[in-house]
């Protein structure tokens, strides 16, 4: 008799949570990375602030997006190097709703401080003031999806020993519709348009990518830990 | 020879629609000579205890007879009636498996009762583990590569769950044994009349409940993992290396837990590359030989 | 087992499938030559010149041919990782792995010719326009691919990864390639379309196109069964019929006393 489903996916998030809580200086790494590469550009670009304002929101974007990939190496390894993925498997508990847990809260702990912080970003770098509430929904509705694909190429590579550059190469090209779609809502209000239809079409790819992505996920997952 | 005293007895279907050929009886009693040797699963409990753990179980049963003087032994049997014998826990058939086109085992074929420990043994490099993540069902069959069954159904249909642990524990060492163990259980359900603190009481790691896992040895880490195995509610154990970072005290532990788990009617599967000689009563043994030279 | 996996099944036998590749191959390789000069011949000599772009245009019979395949061949090699992942057909597998190269070819062929014709029409070799993004997108997608495979020391693991990926590239594709033409309204309207006037093209223009196009099939098919060929012998090596192909002088060398 194995447990309700419910108590398997609130125990793995309380579990992953606990740990996430004891590493919690990691946690902070991508939101410092974003940080910083936000102060690059004015260095790079130079000071003037017509040059700034002009490319803010798409450098806001670019950033998080980085910045969101930087902890996915570790979503998956550690469950496989462990052992703790195995005891996932022969739980009898659907692998793909376990894995829509650690989706969520890889979210939670990365993709979440980086929205909270991309306002800060936008507005530093000198985005008008209208575009902030535009942002910050886009990237609601785009990190979920970003967080989706991230996952996939997590799962896939979660067997090799490294997979750094590899883990981006497979998500890049997958995020490109997330970011034209959330820079581009930024940039319609900006230009004083109407931001609904990218947001919409946002939201589509996100419920699909969230609905189907784990389980591309599992079935990835069960066949790099064979 | 004394009439039998049965408190309880009743014959339930369990699962499967052919109740003709898994038809199981439950008694509640004193034991008598007869039964013993007919039962299968044998829980000795005591009779209050017996009733609760019948109703846990979803059994019907009906009492026949008041039960034996209050304070004494009852004995809470699941027995097969005699028409036929119970599948086995866990059977193989022509098994085998290769990896990239290259043969790691097989064929090979057994099947283990409950009650029953297992011993693999073999070289390294002779596909225990393998066949014990096959077992589990982690790594996939080819066509052709023989059949796994469970109770007498497909491993792939069965419901049945089981407890693995392999060369890594499946524990977070950034995580406490006690908080590790909550996730295991909540994961895969806690065994009746179990409990965290007594399975990590059990194991000897009293004292060490909440320190994390970073600031444990491998021989506690093991025990650690070896009290999620003990509460976790199944029948079928497959254990890789149980004995491996233990010491002595921990080896005679290992032993303890299977005897016990195969007496309450489990079974298990271990593996030993030989160095270590389980003293278990009435264990088997399976070698596996090597297929490359 | 239903006749077309039968047929699956035996001509996907690494033996079988070797020596049915060895026997089509030359004709492939002949055909895709032989439609390929004519192609070439009539487009880039019998062809009348854009009235438009003048001479220039002629690089559209290399051109759009190797769009398609780019495009085409993506698409295969997601059909094979679905025979590869639902059926553990080996074959499927080897062919994807042929096959991924191949489509970098034919990507790259297009984005060169595609920035060489660009120079001309458009004054620079590199427009952000739509098409042109997204077909870079599709060279890394391929990239992506072909990186996972050889991460993996396992080849029919990481074949099967790559299986996958190519699926989810495969179901991203259109959605990439819209939200690109979406991105390419929303910041630029007047890029000159090249493409508008497909339908109405006069049939001097369409057979040449036609027959590359045939012709960049045929190749495809050529040069996947050379690639596959190897790749079976590759993974087959220790098998026994791979041993026998080899010629008798070649044994093992017998060790020393």
């Amino acid at each position: 008799m194995s447990s309700p489903l419910g108590d398997a996916f609130f125990g793995l998030l309380a579990r992953d949570a606990i740990g996430l809580w004891r590493r919690r200086g990691e946690v902070l790494n991508p939101v410092l990375f974003a940080l910083m590469v936000a102060t690059l550009f004015p260095l790079a670009l130079g000071p003037e602030a017509a040059r700034l304002a002009r490319v803010a929101s798409g450098v806001s974007w670019v950033i998080v997006l980085l910045a969101s990939l930087l902890s996915l190496d570790v979503l998956f390894r550690s469950d496989v190097e462990d052992g703790s993925l195995d005891a996932m498997r022969v739980s009898q508990q659907p692998l793909a709703v376990l894995v829509a847990g650690k989706i969520l809260l890889h979210w939670l702990a990365t993709a979440v401080p980086l929205i909270v912080l991309s306002p800060i970003i936008a507005l530093a770098l000198g985005m008008p003031r209208i575009g902030v509430s535009t942002l910050v929904l886009a990237l609601l509705l785009a990190t979920p999806q970003i967080s989706v694909f991230g996952a996939c190429a997590a799962a896939l590579t979660a067997s090799l020993h490294r997979s750094g550059i590899l883990l981006s190469l497979i998500v890049l090209p997958l995020a490109v519709p997330a970011l034209i779609f959330g820079a581009g809502a930024v940039e319609t209000v900006l230009v004083g348009g109407n931001p609904a239809q990218p947001l919409f079409l946002l939201a589509a790819g996100g419920i699909l990518a969230v609905a189907f992505g784990p389980l591309v996920c599992a079935s990835a997952l069960r066949m790099s830990a064979s | 020879m004394t009439p039998p005293r049965y408190a309880v007895a009743s014959s339930v279907g369990l699962r499967q629609k052919t109740s003709q050929s898994r038809r199981w009886c439950f008694f509640v009693g004193t034991s008598d000579k007869t039964n013993e040797s007919q039962s299968l699963l044998t829980l000795r409990v005591h009779g209050r205890r017996a009733f609760r753990l019948a109703r846990m179980s979803g059994l019907k049963y009906r009492r026949l007879k008041p039960s034996a003087e209050p304070g004494t032994t009852s004995v809470l049997s699941m027995r097969q009636s005699p028409r036929t014998a119970p599948p086995p826990l866990i059977e193989v058939r022509q098994l085998c498996f290769s990896r990239s086109d290259e043969p790691i085992f097989g064929p090979m074929a057994f099947a283990l009762e409950a009650g029953e420990v297992l011993l693999v043994e073999g070289a390294n490099g002779s596909g225990k583990t393998t066949l014990l993540r096959v077992l589990a069902g982690l790594l996939e069959l080819g066509e052709d590569a023989g059949e796994i069954l469970r109770e007498g159904v497909a491993a792939a249909e069965s419901q049945q769950a089981l407890a693995f642990l392999g060369h890594a524990s499946g524990l977070k060492l950034d995580l406490s044994p006690r908080e590790n163990l909550r996730f295991t259980t909540r994961l895969g359900g806690l065994r009746a009349g179990a409990s965290i603190h007594a399975a990590l009481l059990s194991v000897g790691l009293d004292g060490f409940e909440d320190t994390p896992m970073r600031y444990l040895s491998a021989g506690q880490r093991k025990r650690a993992a070896l009290a999620g195995i003990l509460s976790a509610p199944v029948a079928l154990w497959l254990l890789d290396e149980p004995y491996a970072n233990l010491d002595q005290e921990g080896h005679v532990l290992v032993d303890r837990l299977l005897e016990t788990h195969a007496a309450r009617g489990g079974a298990a599967i271990i593996t030993s590359h030989g160095m270590t000689s389980p003293a278990i009563r009435g264990i088997r043994r399976l070698r596996m030989e090597c297929h490359h030279e | 087992m239903n006749p077309l996996m039968l047929w699956f099944h035996k001509s996907g036998s690494p033996p079988e499938f070797y020596r049915l590749a060895g026997r089509f191959q030359p004709w492939l390789w002949a055909l895709a030559l032989i439609f390929g000069v004519i192609g070439l011949y009539l487009g880039l000599l019998r062809a009348p010149a854009d009235y438009l772009q003048g001479e220039s245009a002629r690089i559209m019979y290399i051109h759009v041919p190797s769009a398609w395949m780019s495009m085409f061949i993506f698409a295969f090699m997601a059909f094979c990782g679905v025979l590869a992942l639902v059926w553990h057909v080996k074959i499927s597998e080897v062919l994807l792995i042929s096959a991924a190269p191949i489509g970098v070819g034919f990507t790259a062929v297009t984005l060169i010719t595609g920035s060489l014709w660009g120079r001309p029409t458009w004054g620079t070799y590199w427009e952000w326009d739509a098409r042109m993004t997204s077909e870079l997108v599709l060279l890394f997608l391929y990239f992506g691919v072909l990186g996972l495979f050889h991460a993996f020391d396992d080849r029919r693991k990481g074949a099967r990864a790559a299986s996958l990926l190519a699926l989810i590239g495969l179901v991203n594709l259109p959605i990439i390639h819209y939200s690109v033409t979406w991105w390419n309204s929303l910041h630029q309207g007047s890029s000159i379309n090249l493409m508008t006037g497909t339908s109405a093209i006069d049939a001097s223009m369409l057979w040449p196109l036609l027959i590359m196009t045939l012709a960049s099939k045929l190749w495809f098919g050529a040069s996947l069964m050379q690639r596959a060929r190897v790749e079976v012998i590759d993974l087959e090596s220790g098998k026994d019929w791979v041993q026998a192909l080899l010629p008798p002088t070649a044994e093992k060398p017998k060790p020393q006393p």
